[in-house]
C-alpha cells in the first residue's frame, strides 16, 4: 500500500519548466530542507520581483528560473518550496528586480544572479586557490547543507573566562608549511591532527581568524619584485556570514566543509579546548560603488549598507563599505548568524573585528546605547558565549575601556599591548601602567571583572613576538605598496641590530625578551592571548601587515620547535605555570587588603626594596607578591607568588618580602639564566639559599614560589 | 548504484556497487530499512563503492543509529582509503568498525 504524506504542504501546487513548487514559509530565511523539497525565503525592502535561479552543481548555465508569483510574497519576504530537487547537487541564487537609483540607495539589477545572504554554504572556492571558477557566470553560488550533525554528548565548554588561555590561529597558516607533517595541510582536519600539540602547549582555547566564506582572489595582484601572486590571505572580507570557508576544508571539494568543521569543534571540545571565531560584521566583500555586486548590494543595498546622503558608501571599515549593523533587519541577521554558529556549530565565543562599527547609528554616528550590542549581550542563545570586541574602528572610534559592555562584553586590550611593549623596550614612565596591566587593568575596568580585558602583546595584525625584538621598523616591501602600508607605531626594539644576525649577544637578548614578554603575559590577571608561533619564535622578517601572503611569511614553520627548543620549552612551562596557579586567575579585581586574615594583602607591591614600589618616572623595575590565601578571590588555596621584573640594563639586587609560617621562597622562573635553568618544573623548584634577597639579571623576569 | 542484500544465519549482508549520493540514498535507505526489522547484525560490503557523498554518510549513520537503538551492530568491509579519509575528516568513522574482509567482520560478530 502506498504511504500517503500526512500534510497538504507536502504536495506542489504549481509547475514551471518542469519544476514543481508551491508557496513557501517566510521563516526561517535562507534555504531549509523540508519534506519532499526545499523551502527558500528571502527579504528585500524594495525589490519589485524575485526569481529563483537553479543550477546543477558547477553548471555553466541555470537549469531553471522560477519567477515567484506575487502571492508567494508576505510583506517584503518572498518564499517558495521547490519539490524534487537533488539537494546535494544544486546551487541557487536570485534575480531581484527593482529601481536602479544609487542616489536613493537602490542598486537593483536583474541581470545579476545574487547569492542568498542566508545561504549556509557557498560554492566557487571549494578548494583553496583553485582557479577553475574564476570567470564563470554567478561565481559565488548558494548551496544547501545538512543540519543533522551527530554531536553526541558535546556542548560548548563554558570554561570560566578567567581560566582561558587563547591561541590565535590562521587555519591555513597553522599547517600549510610542509614541516607540519599533517595529511591535508592548511585545513580544519589538519588542526584536528594538531590537537596533541595544542594540549602539550597548554592552551585551552583557539581563536580562528575569519572562517566565513571569502574570496582569496579578491584584489589579488602580482608582487612587483617577485611576480608572486598576492592574495586575500587573512580573509577579513566576508562573502557570506553563515557559510564556512570551503577551501579550509580538506573535504570542501566534496561539499562536506560543514561536517569537517563541526567534527573539528567536537574533537577540540572533547580535549577541553574551546573555539572562538573572529567574525567580521563591519563590512562585506562587495566594496564601494566600484565593487562587485555579489549578494547584499543587489538584494537590498539600502538595508544592508550605511550610505551617505547622496547614496555612496560610508567607509568606517577602511575597506570600501560598512555593514548597516543597527538597521533592525541587519541586526536580526547578525543575531540569527551568531545563534546559528553557537547552536549549529557549538562555537564557544566570538571576537568581533572592528566592533566599534557595531555601535554606530545608520548615519555613522556613535550610539550611546547600541541596540545590536545590547541584543547580543542579552540574547538567550548566546548567553554563555564569550563576546569579545576589537573596540575600535577605522573611522577613528577608539573605545578600549569604554566599549558598551552590558556586563558581558570583553575587549581586546590594546592599551595592554602598547604598555607592555613600551616597558619591555625600556621606555621610562611605564611602571605605573605596567602595574595596572598586570592587575587586569582595574583603572579601565573598575566596574567590570579582570576578564573584561583580553591581554595580548602580539596578534595577527602587526609584528610577531620575535620580530618585536628583531626590528625597529616595519619592512613591508613584499606587500607591493612601497612600505607605506601597516602600522608605523610598533613600540619595537631590535636589541642592537636590524633583522637576522649572527651576534650571539643580540640573539640571547632577543630570546630573553621574548621569554620576558611571555612571562608578563602569563603572570597578568585578565585573559591572555598568544599569537600562533610566538611560542617558537616565528618571524615575518619584519613585515607587520602580512594580509596578502600565502607563503612562508605566514606559514608556521614547525622546525622552529627544534631550532628554538629552549624558547619553546619555556613557553610551554610558563603557560602551564599559569594553569597550575589559580592565584594568577582571579575573576574579581584585587582589593589591596587582607580579607582572608592571612597576614598579607591579596596583592602587595615591591621594588628593589621589599614593600617599597618605586613609581617614579625613571624607574624600570617592578615587583609584586600575590598571596596564595587569596587565590580565586579567596576561594582557593595556592602558593604565594613573587614576581620581580627588571628592565634596567644591569643586574639589580631585590630584597625579598618575608614569608610567614616557615614557608620558603623557591625559584620557579628566571629568564636571565640560559636553558635549562630558566625555569624549573612544578614541584621541583629549588629552594633559595638566601631567603632575604635575590639578584635579578639585566632585562629579566624572576618568579619565586613561596611554600 | 546496485544493491544486493542477502541473509545468512542471523547476519544481513548488504553489498553496494557504485556511488551513494543524494540521488541514490533514498532508494538505498528504503531497501535497507525493510530488512532491518529482522536483524541486529549487518555487514556492509563497500569493496565496490567508489563515492560516498554527505547524503551517503548520513544513510550509514541512520543505519548505525537504528541498529544501535536495538543493541545491534553494523560493520563495514572493504572501505577504500579515500572514503575512509573522508569519513575520518567528517567524523563519521567514529561510529563504525572497519574490516578488511567479510571473514574478519563475521568473526567480530560471532
Amino acid at each position: 500500500m502506498t504511504k500517503f504524506d500526512t500534510r497538504i504542504d507536502f504536495y506542489p501546487t504549481n509547475e514551471h519548466q518542469g519544476i514543481k513548487y508551491r508557496r513557501g514559509r517566510v521563516l526561517p530565511f535562507g534555504s531549509t530542507l523540508v519534506p519532499n523539497g526545499v523551502n527558500f525565503s528571502i527579504y528585500s525592502s524594495a525589490a519589485t520581483s524575485c526569481t529563483l535561479v537553479l543550477f546543477r552543481k558547477n553548471g555553466a548555465t541555470p537549469f531553471a528560473e522560477i519567477p515567484l508569483p506575487d502571492e508567494f510574497r508576505v510583506g517584503n519576504v518572498y518564499a517558495i518550496i521547490v519539490f524534487g530537487l537533488d539537494y546535494e547537487n544544486i546551487e541557487y541564487g536570485y534575480r531581484m528586480d527593482g529601481p536602479y537609483d544609487p542616489q536613493n540607495g537602490h542598486r537593483f539589477n536583474k541581470d545579476i544572479i545574487l547569492s542568498d545572504p542566508y545561504a549556509k554554504a557557498i560554492g566557487g572556492r571549494d578548494v583553496w586557490r583553485d582557479v577553475t571558477n574564476l570567470d564563470r557566470l554567478y561565481p559565488f553560488r548558494s548551496r544547501l547543507v545538512f543540519d543533522d550533525f551527530d554531536w553526541e554528548e558535546d556542548n560548548p565548554l563554558e570554561t570560566p573566562m578567567e581560566d582561558l588561555i587563547i591561541y590565535e590561529i590562521h587555519v591555513r597558516g597553522f599547517t600549510a608549511h610542509q614541516s607540519s607533517g599533517v595529511r591535508h595541510r592548511g585545513t580544519f582536519a589538519a588542526i584536528r591532527e594538531k590537537i596533541p600539540y595544542l594540549l602539550d602547549l597548554g592552551i585551552n582555547c583557539i581563536e580562528l581568524m575569519p572562517i566565513y566564506e571569502f574570496d582569496e582572489y579578491e584584489h589579488s595582484r602580482e608582487n612587483p619584485e617577485t611576480a608572486e601572486l598576492l592574495v586575500n590571505y587573512w580573509g577579513y572580507s566576508t562573502l557570506n556570514f553563515f557559510a564556512p570557508k570551503a577551501g579550509y576544508a580538506a573535504t570542501g571539494k566534496y561539499g562536506m566543509a560543514v561536517d569537517e568543521l563541526k567534527t573539528l569543534v567536537k574533537e577540540l571540545h572533547r580535549n577541553g579546548i574551546e573555539v572562538i571565531l573572529d567574525v567580521v560584521f563591519n563590512h562585506t566583500a562587495e566594496g564601494d560603488h566600484r565593487g562587485p555586486t555579489i549578494s547584499f548590494k543587489g538584494v537590498d543595498n539600502k538595508t544592508y549598507y550605511m550610505l551617505t546622503p547622496d547614496g555612496y558608501y560610508f567607509n568606517f571599515s577602511g575597506t570600501g563599505n560598512t555593514l548597516n549593523c543597527n538597521h533592525p533587519v541587519v541586526r536580526s541577521m547578525v543575531l540569527d548568524c551568531l545563534r546559528y554558529w553557537a547552536s549549529e556549530y557549538h562555537i564557544d565565543g566570538f571576537r568581533f573585528d572592528l566592533a566599534s562599527i557595531l555601535g554606530r547609528a545608520q548615519d555613522g554616528s556613535p550610539l550611546n546605547n547600541p541596540p545590536l550590542l545590547e541584543s547580543l549581550a542579552y540574547d538567550p542563545i548566546l548567553a554563555k558565549c564569550k563576546l569579545i570586541a576589537e573596540a575600535w574602528d577605522a573611522g577613528g572610534l577608539y573605545q578600549v575601556g569604554a566599549f558598551p559592555a552590558y556586563g558581558r562584553w570583553a575587549e581586546w586590550n590594546g592599551k595592554y599591548r602598547d604598555t607592555i611593549r613600551k616597558f619591555l623596550k625600556g621606555e621610562k614612565n611605564t611602571v605605573g601602567q605596567l602595574s595596572q596591566c598586570m592587575q587586569g587593568s582595574p583603572e579601565m575596568y573598575i566596574c567590570r571583572d579582570t576578564t573584561a580585558g583580553i591581554n595580548f602583546i602580539t596578534c595577527h595584525d602587526g609584528f610577531t613576538l620575535y620580530d618585536l625584538f628583531a626590528y625597529n621598523s616595519k619592512h613591508n616591501e613584499a606587500n607591493g605598496e612601497n612600505n607605506q602600508d601597516g602600522n608605523d607605531d610598533n613600540d619595537s626594539w631590535n636589541c642592537g641590530c636590524e633583522g637576522e644576525t649572527d651576534d650571539a649577544g643580540v640573539n640571547f637578548l632577543r630570546n630573553k625578551q621574548i621569554k620576558n614578554a611571555l612571562a608578563i603575559l602569563m603572570l597578568s590577571q585578565g585573559v591572555p592571548m598568544i599569537l600562533m608561533g610566538d611560542e617558537m619564535g616565528r618571524t615575518q622578517y619584519g613585515n607587520n601587515n602580512t594580509y596578502c601572503h600565502d607563503n612562508e611569511l605566514n606559514w608556521l614553520d614547525w622546525a622552529l620547535i627544534e631550532k628554538n627548543s629552549d624558547l619553546f620549552a619555556f613557553a610551554r612551562h610558563i603557560i602551564n605555570f599559569r594553569r597550575q596557579h589559580p592565584v594568577l586567575r582571579n575573576k574579581e579585581h584585587y582589593r589591596n587588603r587582607d580579607y582572608k586574615n592571612s597576614g598579607y594583602a591579596d596583592i602587595t607591591f615591591h621594588g628593589t626594596k621589599a614593600w617599597y614600589a618605586d613609581w617614579s618616572e625613571t624607574n624600570t623595575v617592578f615587583a609584586f607578591m600575590l598571596d596564595g590565601h587569596h587565590a580565586k578571590n579567596g576561594f582557593v588555596q595556592d602558593n604565594t607568588i613573587y614576581v620581580a621584573i627588571n628592565m634596567y640594563w644591569d643586574a639589580l639586587d631585590f630584597d625579598l618580602p618575608q614569608l610567614s609560617e616557615n614557608r620558603k621562597w623557591h625559584v620557579a622562573i628566571n629568564t636571565a639564566m640560559a636553558h635549562p635553568d630558566s625555569f624549573y618544573p612544578h614541584n621541583e623548584e629549588p629552594v633559595l639559599n638566601d631567603q632575604h634577597s635575590f639578584i635579578v639579571g639585566a632585562r629579566s623576569v624572576v618568579v619565586l614560589v613561596g611554600k | 548504484m546496485e544493491v544486493i542484500i542477502h541473509t545468512k544465519k542471523d547476519i544481513v549482508y548488504i553489498t553496494i556497487q557504485g556511488s551513494i549520493d543524494s540521488k541514490t540514498a533514498g532508494d538505498l535507505q528504503a531497501r535497507i530499512m525493510e530488512k532491518l526489522a529482522d536483524t541486529s547484525k549487518v555487514i556492509l560490503n563497500f569493496t565496490s563503492v567508489d563515492f560516498l557523498s554527505s547524503a551517503g554518510l548520513r544513510i550509514l549513520l541512520m543505519l548505525y543509529r537504528q541498529l544501535n537503538a536495538n543493541g545491534g551492530k553494523v560493520l563495514l568491509v572493504g572501505v577504500s582509503e579515500e572514503i575512509c579519509d573522508v569519513m575520518s575528516m567528517t567524523g563519521f568513522i567514529n561510529f563504525f568498525e572497519l574490516f578488511d574482509t567479510i571473514e574478519n567482520a563475521e568473526n567480530q560478530l560471532n
